[in-house]
């Protein structure tokens, strides 16, 4: 079975590099899909997103997830990143890349790895406003546990 | 002595990331683990006086409230996830 790649870190990621990672040298693919999640500007308000995690764990949790998708989705290649640190609006904070012979599996392999991650995966976001003041930490939405739901409904 | 480890706001309202502790015998749960810690202190209390909002690590693998610490040599203690 293929091995997912996982990163956390606190450095960018290149979109085009980490495809070509996955499909340099292959034949077998036929659908790459690719989802990013920035930093929103909240309407101007927000300044920076702090995100923290739990060093260990935020690995292996999001592998264990990308371990599910290949194999639920028979994906040929999957990548997932995550940073960490101090992140500007505009910026990458969460990469999925999913390669598969066909389209389906690709969209549902990164839709399924984003669904457990943003429930599973030790991650939290505290929010900076624009003139520098320390805000809140983010909630956690019913919204997302909803989405994550909706993948035992359709076994 | 039990390793202890706070994130987000349970980490800021305890003021501190991390700690060792060593926990009394009647300590079997997690539940039980987070109504001994509500005794140490006045900001024990106030990270964890809705446990039901608390999510829980052993070992780095979640677990729920009645879930046995016994063996554990990391316990985590964290608000819901918010990556993504």
């Amino acid at each position: 079975m293929t091995s997912p790649f996982v990163k956390v870190q606190r450095e960018d990621f290149d979109l085009q590099a980490e495809i070509d990672r996955l499909t340099n040298g292959r034949r077998d693919i036929g659908a790459v899909v690719t989802f990013s999640g920035l930093c929103r500007d909240e309407g101007g308000t927000l300044g920076a997103l702090e995100l923290e995690h739990y060093p260990g764990m935020a690995e292996a949790e999001i592998t264990r997830i990308a371990k599910l998708a290949i194999e639920r989705f028979e994906l040929r290649g999957l990548t997932a990143m995550h940073r960490y640190g101090k992140i500007a609006p505009g910026e990458n904070i969460v990469l999925v890349v999913a390669a598969a012979s066909h389209r389906q599996a690709a969209f549902d392999g990164a839709n399924f790895v984003m669904d457990f991650l943003k429930t599973s995966a030790p991650f939290w976001k505290k929010e900076h406003a624009k003139d520098g003041q320390e805000g809140d930490w983010v909630s956690a939405k019913d919204a997302d546990d909803a989405a994550r739901a909706k993948w035992a409904d359709e076994k | 002595m039990t390793k202890l480890v706070y994130f987000a706001w349970v980490r800021e309202r305890i003021g501190k990331g991390e700690e060792e502790i060593s926990l009394p015998a009647e300590v079997i749960t997690v539940g039980d683990l987070l109504n001994h810690l509500k005794t140490l202190g006045e900001e024990y209390e106030t990270a964890l006086q809705f446990p039901e909002a608390i999510r829980v690590a052993i070992d780095m693998e979640h677990a729920d409230h009645d879930e046995p610490i016994a063996g554990a040599r990391e316990i985590g203690l964290f608000p819901p996830m918010t990556g993504g």
